[in-house]
């Protein structure tokens, strides 16, 4: 059983880790170019799974669902991630220019109440204008489970991990290979020296938003399509551990973000496996509700030996070169 | 008619009075340096100048169009450029990274040319890069294009500032301070640099130098700014010998009470 029991948890735990890690890929990039982080990040991954609801359903009404259905499920898909991604981005940007440009010269606590702040407007406004009870997210491709050598895959399973990389990639390809990427990467090392040389800092932090944003609704996205019940809270202990995950893998570094988020995944997922090892090894009877518990006191270890995280650079954001 | 003049600028912080009734002419292809001691309000005049600070009071005018008010990429973009007395470099880029990130406003090809490698992408990318290495040899540091910056020796590093400041196109040059840490050989090097750059272009600069040294070499005019205030400017051997300028670096030689 264990080589199976093993595979099966090490799929869960890459399916939970890419939503970690989408989200931790939006704390890190803002961090790394304006030495904040964006508390109201969670709650953007909530607004952006809402606005996913909100395009999936108009987008089936349009085309029709079921057997009157004119688009095949996964276009429809396809088509909700995009417009969502690209919708949310804007709600990144209002954040950005709203909460945090008026701050950027105000001291770092205030700019990181200000996302708490904003991350209870975004719940409450929620819960005003969708009522707060929880709603279900349609199921927009059929779910096929696969048998691989006594291996349960779902479809979605392997599409929601292969999204996620692929988004990551695009990154990857936008951070490295486009000046907005070169420009991201400069303001992380210093940022006062990079409107000196032409480079429209307000656009680069706007951009930067969207782009953490838009990743964030892809990760509510897929969620909904793992979990399919929203909530107004849902933003809330995800985004924090996310954001565990964007700490864990280097203030700022967006390959440590990746990794990370995965690690976490994997760490909160193979915990309760591990559970029930040690109980029938030692005969002990922890339940796996003690899971977070044990997950996170790893998590903390971890960075009691590497406090600046995985990927983390030792030198402080003052001293450079 | 100056290229770059500064009409009774001044700065405050809070109450504390940074700079006061500052004036200045720069000439196309024209060298003028500013000494004083630390603390004069040097760096806030160049602060001033590219828009990082907003002047209290006071006109900046460059190129016949007022600067006051305008954002840093902007005044970049219209043709000032900067070095920083404590090098502002991006430390885990390369040395050409450095230069192509210069060439910004330049570069026109978006989401589409990066991911699809487009032949619009191809060519800006090796325009570019050509360019930059044009740069990069001027200043002596083509052979360190592929090396990340912070693995520099330290003279390198400053020439790699100049070289990205230059590849703006600028009409004028802002160096704070370029000398400052170097070893006589690396200081004489930077001489040589600031020299060639200024002949090739017909540039006009304005330079913070501590080192009389640099100044002597390179400046026709210079002005000694003392408490935000420019005390005596002339030739620099003028200003070196004034009894004022001599008295603000070394202090009165009776106290009085």
């Amino acid at each position: 059983m264990t080589v199976n029991f093993l595979m099966q948890n090490l799929i869960n735990a890459l399916q939970w880790g890419s939503f970690y890690a989408l989200i931790a890929l939006g704390y890190s990039m803002v961090y790394s170019i304006l030495m904040l982080f964006n508390f109201a990040h969670g709650d953007i991954f909530m607004v952006g799974a809402y606005i996913g609801l909100g395009v999936s359903l108009g987008l089936l009404s349009l085309f029709g669902s079921g057997a009157a259905a004119v688009l095949p499920g996964w276009v429809v898909l396809v088509l909700t991630i995009l417009i969502s991604m690209f919708l949310t981005a804007f709600v990144g940007i209002i954040v950005e220019r709203v909460g945090y440009r008026p701050l950027r010269e105000a001291p770092r606590a205030s700019a990181a109440i200000t996302g708490l702040m904003i991350g209870i407007i975004l719940e409450t406004a929620n819960i005003l204008f969708l009522g707060g009870s929880r709603l279900k997210f349609p199921q927009l491709i059929e779910s096929v489970t696969y048998n691989i050598g006594g291996v349960y895959v779902t479809n979605k399973k392997i599409m929601i991990v292969l999204v996620s990389i692929g988004l990551m990639l695009a990154l990857h390809q936008l951070i490295t290979r486009t000046k907005w990427g070169m420009a991201m990467r400069a303001m992380a090392y210093d940022y006062v020296v990079v409107p000196l040389v032409g480079v429209p800092m307000n656009t680069i932090a706007a951009m930067t938003f969207a782009i953490g944003s838009a990743l964030a609704a892809a990760a509510g996205i897929l969620f909904g399509l793992a979990y399919p019940v929203l909530d107004p809270y849902m933003g809330v202990s995800f985004g924090w551990k996310a954001f565990v995950a964007a700490i864990l893998g280097g203030r700022g570094s967006i390959m440590g973000a990746c990794i990370a988020g995965f690690m976490l995944g994997f760490i909160e997922i193979m915990t309760v496996p591990a559970i029930q090892i040690m109980n029938r090894l030692f005969s002990l009877n922890i339940g796996s509700n003690f899971r977070d518990l044990i997950a996170y006191s790893i998590v903390l270890l971890i960075l009691i030996f590497r406090p600046h995280g995985l990927f983390g650079q030792a030198y402080s954001a003052k001293l450079r070169l | 008619m100056p290229l770059l003049h500064v009409t009774d600028m001044s700065h405050n912080f809070g109450g504390l009075q940074a700079v006061s009734g500052y004036n200045l002419s720069l000439d196309p292809g024209q060298i003028t340096g500013l000494i004083g001691p630390n603390g004069a309000g040097k760096t806030t005049i160049f602060n001033l100048i590219t828009g990082i600070y907003r002047p209290t009071q006071g006109s900046v005018e460059f190129d016949g169009e007022e600067l006051v008010g305008k954002k840093p990429n902007e005044t970049a973009s219209m043709g000032l450029a900067r070095t920083f007395q404590e090098m502002k470099l991006w430390r885990h880029m390369t040395v050409l990274e450095h230069i192509k990130m210069a060439r910004y406003s330049k570069l026109s090809y978006g989401l589409w040319g990066a991911f699809l490698d487009t032949p619009k992408r191809r060519l800006e990318e090796r325009q570019t890069t050509d360019l930059a290495m044009e740069y990069l040899k001027m200043f002596a540091v083509d052979q360190f294009a592929d090396q990340l910056v912070v693995n520099l020796p330290y003279g390198a590093q400053r020439r790699v500032e100049m070289a990205r400041a230059m590849v703006i196109e600028p009409k004028v040059l802002l160096l704070d301070e370029p000398t400052v840490g170097m070893t006589p050989d690396e200081m004489m090097a930077m001489i040589e640099v600031v020299r060639k750059a200024h002949e090739r272009f017909n540039l006009a600069i304005f330079l913070i130098e501590h080192r009389l040294r640099v100044v002597h070499e390179l400046c026709q005019h210079v002005q000694a700014l003392v408490f935000g205030q420019v005390l005596v400017e002339g030739t620099p051997t003028e200003v070196q010998n004034h009894p004022k300028v001599i008295e603000a670096y070394i202090g009165q030689q009776e106290v009085e009470f």
